[in-house]
């Protein structure tokens, strides 16, 4: 069975139009992300779905069950949203047992999965506290606890890591993963990082200016993009494109090179001159000006000494190219 | 505060400043309260004098408690006074909510409605609303005092009240509508005590024109038993003499009140500051 699904959906506010045509389908048990850049409808996408706004026009449906004029709290969802939306008043228990309590669960009910979740989430020591009393990251995790407890068919998650610093944005991604092992629920996860959507997602979906780029898996999408906004999208550092011309192609015509599919060395294909380079430890990135409106940036793997003003000859394989048309659309 | 942020200069020169302005603003009131205890002579003798043992004398308190229904006029005015603040607070929250939270037609143009209000004093309209009431019945009640400081009060609330429920938070609304509140909780238990402070500032704006006021009290509710405060006082002062011992003793009694509701209110005031500020 698929736990959502859209069909042609629209959505305007006035007379802007944020989304556009949405066919989307996700499987029971997925876990589906939706990226894109800022502004291109993804939060608006998952209010849609949730229902907390109206769709202009379309359908949606939520394990089998058309949705449309059903109240969010009826729809089997539940949310976890960036800026946490903890109730500032009710302590992390009462926080987690609110939405059971307004369903009418029975006491035994809620303590249970109350307990269930703090456990999942290790709460049990903030349980008695209030909101303000914990960091961002328990924060974060309640509002996650929160939404478990719910058991809900579907998961939406907006931008659920953007306010956590790194190290703790790298658990909790970890954490939501594990989460969704466990649970085995359907979830769909919205964010404009790259990362997490490769890492988390069994189909990641593409946005810009509402509407979907392209649908896939990871590898899929990486491998495989359908034209050059998702090209450049995923993939960091991201890809680089080269006129066609310089490289015996057609004129008007791009190409674009991967990074990590670029090796430094005599002969090469293309050659400029190194202006800045990244040691990462693992990783170098030597950035190039190579003539180009962009510079050409270099993934290499390991450490290199390279000096900025050196001039390098930049060596890649045919088949690790992307061929675009000057409308963006792949050529193959 | 932080220490190493203060410069002692500045420190006293604001103190300096704040605490000339805090006596100017007090010397009144302290000259009420001082020469309400003095017998009528030594008020005129020596107005700044604190009273002594010849000075002293409870006369004006005397007169007030006898003459006059003062313990009515009293309640009258703080039943006028806290009916019309929970009612400018009540709806005034309510069309605030309704304002900021929800999208449809006429949005705007019914928040600059509403705003107009702030604009039009209501005395205007004076003439119009005591036919209103004649026709109503209600002259000579309590409630045309509450019904009409409500209106008086209201655009104030709406304007003040919408401007700070859009600042609270869209994810927190959506989080109680996902969890199955009703709009009604959401407003009561989410939103409302998150706008307490500026409750507070539309409370304590209101409250002190209210309590003073002797336009509305004189023209739409001047009988013996509805008469507020003020109005009570005004008896006190005749054309030809005034029993100036009985007046300031009425108005040392008419400042408790507001004292005592100020303090309620400034005090959410102050900790909704801070709160807001340590997050
Ligand atoms: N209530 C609204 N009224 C009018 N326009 C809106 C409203 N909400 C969102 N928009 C517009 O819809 C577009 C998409 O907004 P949305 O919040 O969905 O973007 P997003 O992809 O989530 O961006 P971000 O990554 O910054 O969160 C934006 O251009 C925004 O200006
Ligand atoms: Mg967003």
């Amino acid at each position: 069975m698929t736990a959502l699904t859209l069909k042609n959906l629209y959505k305007s506010f006035g007379k802007v139009d944020v989304l556009k045509e949405i066919n989307l389908e996700v499987e029971e048990g997925e876990f589906v992300v939706f990226v894109g850049p800022s502004g291109c409808g993804k939060s608006t996408l998952l209010r849609v779905i949730a229902g907390l706004e109206e769709a202009t026009s379309g359908e949606i449906e939520i394990a089998g069950t058309p949705v449309n004029h059903m109240p969010p709290s009826k729809r089997g969802i539940a949310m976890v949203f960036q800026s946490y939306a903890l109730y500032p008043h009710l302590n992390v228990k009462e926080n987690m047992a609110l939405a059971l309590r307004q369903e009418g669960q029975s006491k035994a009910e809620i303590e249970d999965r109350v307990a269930e979740a703090s456990r999942m989430l290790s709460l049990e020591p903030y349980l008695e506290r209030r909101p303000a009393e914990l960091s961002g990251g328990q924060r974060q995790r309640v509002a996650i606890g929160r939404a478990v407890v719910r058991q809900p068919k579907l998961f939406l998650f907006d931008e659920p890591l953007s306010n956590l610093d790194a190290a703790l944005r790298m658990n909790t991604r970890l954490e939501i993963a594990k989460l969704h092992r466990q649970l085995d629920t359907s979830m769909v996860y919205v964010t404009h990082d790259q990362t997490e959507a490769m890492t988390l997602a069994d189909k990641i979906v593409v946005l810009r200016d509402g509407r979907v780029e392209q649908i896939g898996s990871p590898m899929e999408l990486y491998n495989n993009p359908a034209n050059r906004f998702v090209a450049e999208f995923l993939g960091a550092p991201s890809m680089n494109f080269v006129p066609a011309d310089w490289l015996d192609g057609e004129k008007d015509q791009e190409i674009g090179i991967r990074p990590e599919h670029v090796s430094i060395g005599e002969p090469g294909r293309l050659s400029g001159t190194v202006i800045h380079v990244e040691h990462l430890g693992g990783d170098t990135n030597v950035i190039a000006d190579i003539g180009g409106e962009t510079p050409f940036t270099v993934r290499l793997f390991g450490q290199y000494q390279i000096e900025p003003g050196a001039d390098v000859q930049l060596g890649f394989a045919d088949e690790q190219t992307y061929r675009f048309a000057s409308d963006g659309s792949r050529v193959r | 505060m932080n220490k190493a942020r203060q410069n002692p200069v500045n420190a006293l020169a604001a103190h300096t400043v704040l605490i000339l302005y805090t006596l100017i603003a007090l010397f009144p009131v302290f000259v009420i309260i001082v020469n309400s205890f003095k017998t009528r002579k030594s008020i005129f003798r020596e107005p700044l004098a604190l009273p002594d043992a010849d000075s002293f004398s409870l006369i004006g308190y005397q007169t007030v408690l006898k003459q006059g229904d003062f313990f009515l006029y009293f309640q009258n005015s703080m039943i006028v006074t806290v009916a019309s603040l929970f009612f400018i607070l009540l709806f005034g929250a309510m069309a605030a909510f309704a304002l900021s939270e929800y999208r449809f037609r006429g949005n705007t143009l019914m928040g600059l409605y509403l705003a107009l209000g702030i604009m039009i004093p209501i005395r205007i309209g004076t003439v119009a609303i005591l036919e209103l009431m004649v026709q109503t019945g209600l002259v000579n009640t309590l409630l045309a005092l509450i019904l009409v400081y409500t209106a008086q009060g209201l655009p104030l609330a709406v304007f003040i009240l919408s401007e700070f429920m859009r600042q609270v938070s869209d994810d927190l609304k959506n989080a109680g509508r996902i969890d199955g509140l009703s709009e009604y909780t959401i407003f009561f238990r989410l939103v409302l005590p998150l706008v307490r402070p500026a409750m507070a500032t539309v409370a304590v704006f209101n409250m002190i024109p209210i309590w003073n006021d002797l336009w509305f009290p004189l023209i739409l509710a001047p009988a013996e038993e509805v008469k507020t405060l003020t109005l009570g006082s005004q008896v006190f002062i005749g054309q030809f003499v005034t029993d100036w011992n009985a007046v300031l003793s009425a108005l040392s009694l008419a400042i408790l009140p507001v004292i005592v509701l100020y303090v309620v209110f400034s005090r959410q005031l102050i900790r909704g500051i801070t709160s807001g500020a340590v997050k």
